[in-house]
């Protein structure tokens, strides 16, 4: 039963992805592309991939989507002249395309347990996450323990991207802010909107409120700092489409998310030199505390903390970038 | 299986290559980045599919689970933050095709080249 609705949950992500490349009009891609997200989300969670199929619904078919429309809305959303050299490309890809077919004919047959890749070094994560971690979710603990170099990676990558977007369009060049915006008085967002204002406002809430769950859950179920980063901007985006971005501000003003984007960042390496202080090695967290377990288990949780608060700080300057620039 | 298993296979062949075209074909920008974001997508379900155990549970230790199978969490955790890496640099693609529209005052490569040529 699985095999055949994985099958189909499969072909319509192929149709969705040709629909989006195929659509002319780009508002209709973008949307497309949210259904896309969605169905690659459920596409994860039949693969056993839960966090990652959180991440992919937050951040593809949420936070990405409101992102595209920002830029539609500042730019257009029709595609003018038809693509040249058609012919030429989709030969070019029909050939790739059977070269890449032809190369996944040497994998190993999908879910076999005895794939090189699943012998050698996954047993040796799980069982020590079981040892010297001690909290359910290998994922999570892959992610801020063994790994947490590169998530300290990441999270620069996102704070660089971030501070990159703010840069680009961040300032404003000749009219301020509040002229382009609606008439003073005149209300903004859905405001008008009866029915998605009030079901909205229920919403953000609990939204958020998921967003922190998800956060402050990750070490027992799928979740940590990126999808409650994802989640939480999210519900903040919402309130900014509901009642337009200037009360989204008032809640959340720029100077305050300025200093979430580096306040994450910074607290995940003060956690990492705090444990070269305390006589270990960078972003080893067993010495934080007497007891190694305890002190890994309080890492994680400090870390994703941080994690979380740069992705949501990031993603609502992002949008609050897009949003300042015209009026969306 | 078998089939399923090459299925997923061809899958993120077809989806790559879908992006891959969009990319190359099309010279809309934002349509361009749609294209990206398919190609990342398609990488995304590879690993994904390729980390996953048959009859294997998601890889979160619960109370009754101790001696089940697991699927690898590896590619899972690389993916995750894959995703959230991939939303920041399409935002920073996108601003850069906003600045791109308030100067050249088109996002359509051809029309940017031409005024460039002039």
């Amino acid at each position: 039963m699985t095999v055949v609705f994985s099958m189909f949950l499969l072909t319509l992500l192929l149709i969705t992805a040709i629909a989006v490349v195929h659509a002319g009009n780009l508002f209709v891609a973008v949307m497309l592309s949210g259904i896309f997200s969605l169905l690659l989300a459920l596409n994860f969670f039949l693969l056993d991939a839960a966090d990652v199929a959180l991440t992919e619904a937050a951040v593809g078919a949420g936070i990405s989507t409101v992102l595209f429309l920002g830029a539609l809305s500042l730019t257009t959303d029709r595609e003018k002249s038809p693509s040249p050299h058609r012919l030429l490309s989709l030969a070019i890809v029909a050939v790739t395309t059977l070269a890449v077919i032809m190369g996944t004919l040497d994998k190993p047959s999908f879910g076999d347990p005895e794939a090189p890749v699943q012998v050698h070094v996954a047993p040796w994560y799980l069982e020590t996450t079981r040892e010297a971690i001690q909290i359910p979710n290998v994922v999570t603990a892959v992610l801020s323990s063994f790994r947490g170099y590169d998530t300290l990676g990441e999270v620069f990558v996102v704070f660089t991207a971030g501070i990159g977007v703010l840069f680009l369009i961040g300032r404003h060049s000749g009219t301020k802010p509040q002229d382009i915006g609606p008439p003073h008085g005149e209300p903004s967002g859905l405001r008008h909107y009866l029915i998605p204002r009030l079901i909205g406002r229920m919403l953000v809430p609990f939204i958020m409120l998921f967003g922190l769950y998800v956060q402050f859950h990750g070490e027992y179920g799928p979740g940590g700092g990126f999808q409650a980063g994802a989640i939480i901007a999210a519900s903040i985006i919402l309130y900014a489409l509901l009642e337009g971005e200037k009360r989204a501000l008032q809640v959340l003003p720029r100077s305050v998310l300025v200093g979430m984007i580096s306040g994450g960042a910074l607290l995940y390496s003060a956690v990492g030199v705090a444990g070269m202080l305390m006589g270990g090695n960078f972003l080893d967290y067993s010495v934080l505390l007497d007891d190694p377990v305890k002190g890994q288990q309080i890492g994680i949780i400090l870390i994703e903390a941080g994690v979380g608060i740069t992705v949501t700080g990031v993603l609502l300057s992002i949008f609050h970038a897009f949003a300042a620039r015209g009026r969306f | 299986m078998e089939l399923l298993g090459l299925y997923h296979y061809w899958v993120f062949a077809i989806l790559l290559m879908t992006g891959f075209y969009a990319v190359v074909a099309k010279v809309n920008l934002i349509k361009k980045l749609i294209g990206l974001t398919l190609f990342q997508a398609a990488v995304f379900l590879l690993y994904i599919s390729v980390g996953m155990v048959e009859g294997g549970d998601a890889p979160i230790f619960t109370a009754d689970n101790a001696d089940s199978l697991f699927s690898n969490p590896l590619p899972q955790v690389l993916i995750l933050t894959a995703i959230v890496v991939g939303i920041s640099t399409t935002a920073l693609g996108l601003a850069i095709v906003v600045r791109i529209n308030e100067v050249y005052g088109t996002i359509e490569e051809d029309e940017i080249q031409e005024i460039d040529r002039r």
